[in-house]
């Protein structure tokens, strides 16, 4: 459940970058492979949003496919660490996408 | 679909969205956006910031700190009970002649690792995270300064008996060595990938006990590789000492590297 860790350290960022303003909604990304649980996050988000900025503001979050890219060149959807390159069959396959773990914007009043 | 939120121009989100509102925005480039049931004057801020950027900044400042130190730091992950307090207690003991280390204990509750290290002679420091699944940074940040690092050549920090939370926090270590016993399933690499690919060494722990098991070895390296074809494995058993030699073989060449590198 680290996902309550995240959603605090989410909570404090906007905090730090609302200008002391209402926040109406918080935008995030969660990637594919970041190992974290977006119904948990939400789950946490009322509890840790309570008595902030955030109090009452909407949760956007926006999940981010994983993406590879293999040693033979070829570029593929990652839906785990130990998907193979659908060209050459081989493992480990750089991620290029999805590890992301972000808050990309806030719209505050 | 709109690159802005993910949502589609029309009907219904892809994404969560916290409530049934559909705002049928049209977003311009020029912010602020126009939300219809939103107040007209509410304004975009771009953060574009990592959630866990505070404790990698913290992580960084472990890492230079340990790095500036000349100690090789390892952050010991697996699930609870694969023996990583057992392995620890003897290779403190068998390398007490070779290196000087110390010891970080992450456990929710007691102290009872860290009695069991202490009875070593080696120094630990317990922290306790009560209600928390993972050491983080700042934790192990306090944690050093009770150290005198420069006394240190090898630092262990045992995570919390935990395969999923600690993956995700970076502690400043050089790099991370997760424990699988062989009495745990062989596909626990395929379960946990995220822990198994971050990790550098997998230590395959109990091999004493394989006689007793219908463990699948091969298997279980197989799909270790296919998660992270990098991982360097040794098998070994911290009960019987079998495979111990070529793991302490690894730690003095890494540490010689480290102080080579001073």
């Amino acid at each position: 459940m680290h996902e309550l860790s995240i959603t605090q350290s989410m909570v404090e960022l906007c905090q730090q970058n609302a200008g002391g303003r209402k926040i109406l909604s918080v935008t995030m990304e969660i990637g594919e492979l970041s190992g974290v649980v977006a119904d948990a996050v939400e789950f946490c988000f009322d509890a840790c949003s309570r008595d902030t900025l955030l109090n009452g503001a909407r949760l956007i979050i926006e999940r981010i496919p994983g993406r590879g890219r293999c040693g033979c060149g070829a570029e593929s959807p990652l839906h785990s660490y130990f998907d193979p390159c659908p060209v050459c069959g081989g493992f480990g396959l750089s991620v290029i996408a999805g590890e992301e773990l972000r808050v990309r914007e806030l719209e505050v009043e | 679909m709109c690159t802005t939120c993910g949502c589609s121009p029309t009907d219904t989100h892809q994404q969560s969205h916290r409530d049934d509102r559909h705002h049928h925005h049209t977003h311009e480039l020029n912010l602020p956006r126009q939300h219809n049931e939103h107040d007209q004057n509410a304004r975009i801020i771009a953060i574009e910031s990592d959630i866990l950027g505070k404790n990698n900044l913290l992580a960084n400042g472990n890492r230079a700190l340990l790095r500036e130190k000349g100690v090789f730091t390892l952050n010991l992950v697996s699930s609870p009970g694969s023996g990583k307090t057992t392995l620890l207690e003897r290779t403190l003991t068998d390398l007490r002649n070779f290196s000087r280390c110390a010891v970080i204990e992450g456990d929710q509750q007691t102290s009872n690792d860290a009695d069991r290290i202490a009875a070593t002679g080696v120094p630990v420091r317990q922290i306790n995270t009560g209600a928390g699944c993972h050491l983080d940074a700042h934790m192990v940040s306090h944690a050093l300064e009770e150290f005198d690092l420069e006394d240190l050549q090898l630092l262990f920090v045992e995570n919390v008996g935990n395969l999923v939370c600690p993956a995700a926090f970076d502690l400043g270590e050089d790099l991370k060595v997760v424990v699988l016993s062989v009495t745990e399933g062989e596909d626990k690499p395929l379960k946990y990938p995220q822990m198994f690919h971050n990790s550098r060494v997998m230590l395959l722990n109990k091999i004493d006990l394989l006689p007793y098991l219908e463990f699948d070895v091969a298997k279980c390296l197989e799909m270790a590789r296919r998660v992270n074809p990098e991982i360097l494995i040794f098998q070994l058993s911290a009960r019987s000492g079998q495979g111990m030699e070529e793991w302490y073989g690894w730690l003095k060449e890494q540490l010689q590297l480290k102080i080579g590198k001073q």
